[in-house]
């Protein structure tokens, strides 16, 4: 048993003995750095190691959480208490239940070595490659806006009255950046990024190449004619709206009628080309555990399949409002958040088209590489969209000039039912929670743009 | 000065935090607490409370920043903290200036919102549940949410700067859901403010009420126009319009790293004479206002726009330092976990002279936008969308129907040279804004704004 998990053990002593008929408690402890680099030089140096414990005490069937940081014996007492004052607040709801224990099966690979392994210099190097890359690949290419490199090591411990123990150490790490270029009278930006458990799994040439090339393909974009017209939807902007598909899969949001898919279950929804899995267990997943974040075992959901929604996404609590069993889609934004339901990773079946293919498949139409504005231009309840895009024209199925400052509209729910072609080769995307999809040909789309 | 840092600790952990060099060094410690309920499905519940402490270190080397932070604030949590910010340095020991207590005051609070029972404040939010639903049957669904935080700080750095600040935030948020046969809208509102509970004690259940208008009012929309046209722009979070086209890209990190439209543009005119506009983190009680930034400075009123022209960019300390200029008290930080970077605090164009009324009688086709759900925008290229919660087509002069979908795209130098009336009708509203990974309260206001021509990304011809 590490430390983490006793202090754990003991969380769930101390808010029992302060009146919870029921209580677990979830500790992390996230060592991390961020290194941030401008001008081929360290602009900024961040490490730390930060920890909490969350608890959530059961008064019958009322709930209530509470969260701190002081690990001392008195700091724990006051934490339990107060999350037993919190539950006495709440209302009764009669399936609100601690989860049961189960067993779950260890996930190896989850952490790699070179996260520790690898000194401030050598990352911060990793990050000043990345810059130096995009720098020195066209004259055009003025300057990185930023480049950053982040890593964490994150230790989890949960525990529970119900018998409900665990802990696992997972590693993970990013490189990205902005980078600028200039031509035609104005500026223009491109991100590039990649993921991995440790700093050794990232390629900074090629990160720092994608920045350059998103930027200087849309030197001298101008804005697309308004019309509806086959789009072609890159990996970064697919994961987007997948996320959005994920949120609207959530028990949570389904029972309360804050989904464009509630209601829905086996119906037809979607393309049979666009077949949608969550698998907490997939270990290239960024979001992989052993157990979700009320201890519930992670595994793999089928949720659209043959073009039919097979099944919603499950925490304990939504799952007892249905008298289904939990999917393990529990999940927090560590110990300040009690759980909610949220989708692990997403992973979109991969199809037959390579990305000429899809361009040749799409025809006339827009290839779009990058969207804005997601938070605010999406109604997640009625599943209604409209969001700012940039990208390319396809004319006669190639790419043609760049285009940016118009709008992409539609429905989410829709948009499923149009996916024509997926492309075969999907990419990991840490937008949208974690997702793992092709490009995706839509067969058509409004444009708003001159 | 502070109960959070005692003076004598904060020269010894300055002292060790320059023991291997630094021009600058600076201590951030925080206590934080706060409490949080919802109400959904007429239930109370997502009842809870956390309370964190802890120091961020930082030393500035160069053009380098060497930071960590630390959970907890004994000496021995600072030293470590200090310790861990130093170690990248290898240069000579240097030495802090000595410590002078500056004093801030405080935003007043006439009512610590941890003196009132959580059970007042459940009752609070039942009644925003009643007084939506009381708006008609088409109402399906409510949530509301209560949340207060406090953030004590103090800072200490080696100009012998030591000062600090206690700030308590209280915000309401409710959303309605309205349904009518297959169509379904929503509706949210928000109240928030850098005060205590007395914010809630004049009638909060008109939020609620507002939120419940506005989706059932949506049960009739068409779907919105697209293409160029002329907009109007509601008032209070209208002004989110103006902190994204503007206020980020006069934030100098941005400007000094080639990433704005508004590089080398002090002085010049970007708007018509009728535009004055401010960023006020002194504004009394206002959600994006303090005592002081997040590096101690005291925070102030700076003009932005002046009859059009552009007179000031947005700064904190060490982009201030490079310039050669003071700091316009605009370093804000999330929390200790964070490093400072110059934000945004209450942004607002100033009220003008036209009423709502003509700005709408003028525009025979056009677009109406009362309210956001938010906005982005991309500083380096100037290009922006929003995304309009509540708005409405003009038709001959006349406001007519309700539409969803919509989005405004365009960019910053030509929206805002756009801008051709500015209402009498100001207010401020209430906006949490994110960069960088660090989300800070914001304030956003104005009176009512028409922009000549804009682009309105909806799925109609």
């Amino acid at each position: 048993v590490s430390d983490l998990s006793a202090i754990a053990q003991r969380a769930v002593e101390v808010a029992t003995a302060a009146g919870a008929s029921d209580a677990e408690a979830y500790v992390s402890r996230d060592s991390g750095r961020t290194v941030r680099v401008h001008g081929g030089e360290v602009e900024s140096l961040t490490a730390a190691v930060q920890s909490g414990v969350g608890i959530r005490a059961w008064v019958g069937h009322r709930v209530g959480y509470a969260y701190g940081t002081d690990f001392s014996e008195a700091g724990v007492a006051a934490i339990a208490a107060r999350a037993a004052e919190a539950a006495a607040v709440a209302d009764e709801d009669e399936f609100a239940a601690p989860p049961q224990p189960s067993e779950f099966e260890a996930l190896p690979g989850l952490s790699d070595p070179s996260v520790g392994e690898w000194e401030a210099a050598r990352v911060a190097d990793l990050a000043i490659a990345v810059e130096r890359t995009a720098l020195e690949s066209d004259p055009r290419l003025v300057a990185v806006e930023m480049a950053v490199y982040a890593d964490s090591d994150e230790q989890v411990a949960i525990a529970s009255s119900a018998g409900v123990a665990g802990e696992y150490e997972t590693s993970s790490c990013y490189a990205y950046l902005q980078a600028l270029a200039e031509g035609e009278g104005a500026r223009e930006t491109g991100f590039g990024f990649g993921l991995a458990r440790g700093p050794r799994g990232l390629d900074p040439e090629a990160i720092g190449a994608e920045g350059a090339q998103r930027a200087l393909e849309m030197i001298g974009a101008g804005k697309p004619a308004s019309r509806s017209c086959p789009v072609v939807l890159d990996e970064t902007v697919a994961a987007s709206f997948v996320g959005l598909i994920g949120g609207g899969l959530s028990a949570r949001a389904v029972q309360r009628g804050r989904s464009p898919l509630a209601g829905r279950l086996e119906e037809e929804i979607a393309s049979e080309l666009f077949v949608l899995h969550d698998d907490g267990r997939a270990l290239e997943g960024p979001s992989s555990a052993p157990f979700d974040a009320e201890g519930v075992p992670c595994r793999r959901t089928p949720l659209i399949e043959g073009g039919r929604l097979r099944s919603y996404l499950y925490d304990t609590y939504s799952a007892n409002r249905e008298g289904v069993a939990s999917t393990g889609s529990a999940a927090r934004q560590g110990y300040r958040s009690l759980p909610s339901v949220s989708a692990s990773n997403l992973i979109v079946a991969p199809g037959s088209h390579s990305r000429e293919q899809l361009l040749a498949a799409a025809g006339d139409g827009v290839y779009v590489n990058d969207v804005a504005g997601l938070h605010s231009g999406v109604n997640p309840v009625t599943g209604v969209f409209s969001v700012g895009a940039s990208g390319r024209i396809i004319r006669d199925g190639e790419l043609a000039e760049p285009v940016r400052e118009f709008t992409i509209a539609g429905e989410l729910v829709a948009m499923l039912g149009a996916v024509s072609a997926a492309g075969a080769e999907p990419r990991w995307v840490p937008f949208g929670g974690s997702v793992s999809t092709p490009p995706l040909l839509i067969t058509e789309m409004a444009i708003s743009g001159s | 000065m502070s109960r959070l840092l005692d003076q004598d600790v904060a020269a010894r952990v300055l002292a060790r935090a320059l023991a291997n060099g630094g021009r600058f060094a600076e201590i951030f410690a925080e206590r934080r607490q706060g409490q949080s309920l919802a109400i959904d499905e007429r239930r109370i519940e997502s009842v809870q409370a956390g309370a964190e402490e802890g120091a961020g270190v930082r030393v500035v080397e160069g053009n380098t920043t060497y930071f960590a932070h630390v959970d907890g604030l004994d000496p021995a949590d600072l030293e470590r903290a200090a310790d861990e910010a130093a170690a990248a340095l290898r240069g000579k020991r240097r030495e802090p200036q000595q410590l002078q207590g500056r004093e801030a005051t405080p935003l007043p609070i006439e009512r610590r919102p941890e003196d009132v029972p959580a059970a007042q404040k459940a009752e609070m939010l039942r009644e925003l549940d009643e007084r939506a639903r009381a708006q008609g049957d088409g109402i399906a669904q409510l949530m509301a949410s209560y949340a207060e935080a406090r953030r004590e700080v103090a800072i200490a750095n080696s100009e012998g700067l030591f000062t600090g600040d206690d700030r308590t935030r209280t915000r309401i948020g409710v959303q309605a859901v309205a349904r009518r046969g297959d169509a379904v809208e929503t509706g949210a509102e928000t109240l928030g403010a850098h005060r205590g509970y007395e914010l809630l004690e004049d009638d909060p259940g008109q939020i609620a009420e507002q939120a419940a208008a506005k989706a059932l009012t949506l049960l009739d929309a068409v779907a919105a126009p697209s293409g160029s046209m002329p907009v109007v722009v509601g008032g209070g979070f209208g002004g989110v319009l103006f902190h994204e086209m503007t206020g980020h890209g006069l934030e100098a990190d941005h400007v000094q790293k080639g990433a704005s439209v508004y590089i080398g543009k002090l002085g010049e005119s970007v708007a018509e004479p009728l535009l004055n506009a401010y960023d006020d983190g002194r504004l009394d009680g206002e959600w994006g206002s303090d005592a002081i930034d997040d590096e101690g400075q005291p925070t102030q009123k700076t003009q932005v726009i002046e009859d059009g022209r552009l007179t000031s960019y947005l700064y904190d300390h060490l982009t201030a330092e490079r310039d050669g200029v003071a700091s316009t008290g605009n370093g804000r930080r999330e929390s200790f976990r964070h490093l400072p970077i110059p934000r945004m605090t209450n942004t607002y164009i100033a009220p003008g002279d036209a009423t709502p009324e003509e700005m709408i009688a003028e525009v025979p086709r056009g677009f109406y936008a009362v309210s956001f759900g938010g906005g982005q925008v991309d500083p380096a290229t100037g290009d922006f969308v929003f995304g309009v919660s509540e708005g409405y087509l003009i038709e001959g002069g006349k406001v007519t129907s309700p539409c969803r979908g919509a989005t405004l795209i365009g960019n910053c130098l030509d929206a805002l040279a756009a801008i051709d009336a500015v209402g009498d009708d100001f207010f401020m509203k209430t906006g949490i804004c994110g960069k960088g990974g660090q989300k800070v309260p914001v304030g956003t206001g104005q009176g009512h704004v028409r922009l000549r021509t804009l682009t309105v990304g909806g799925t109609e011809r």
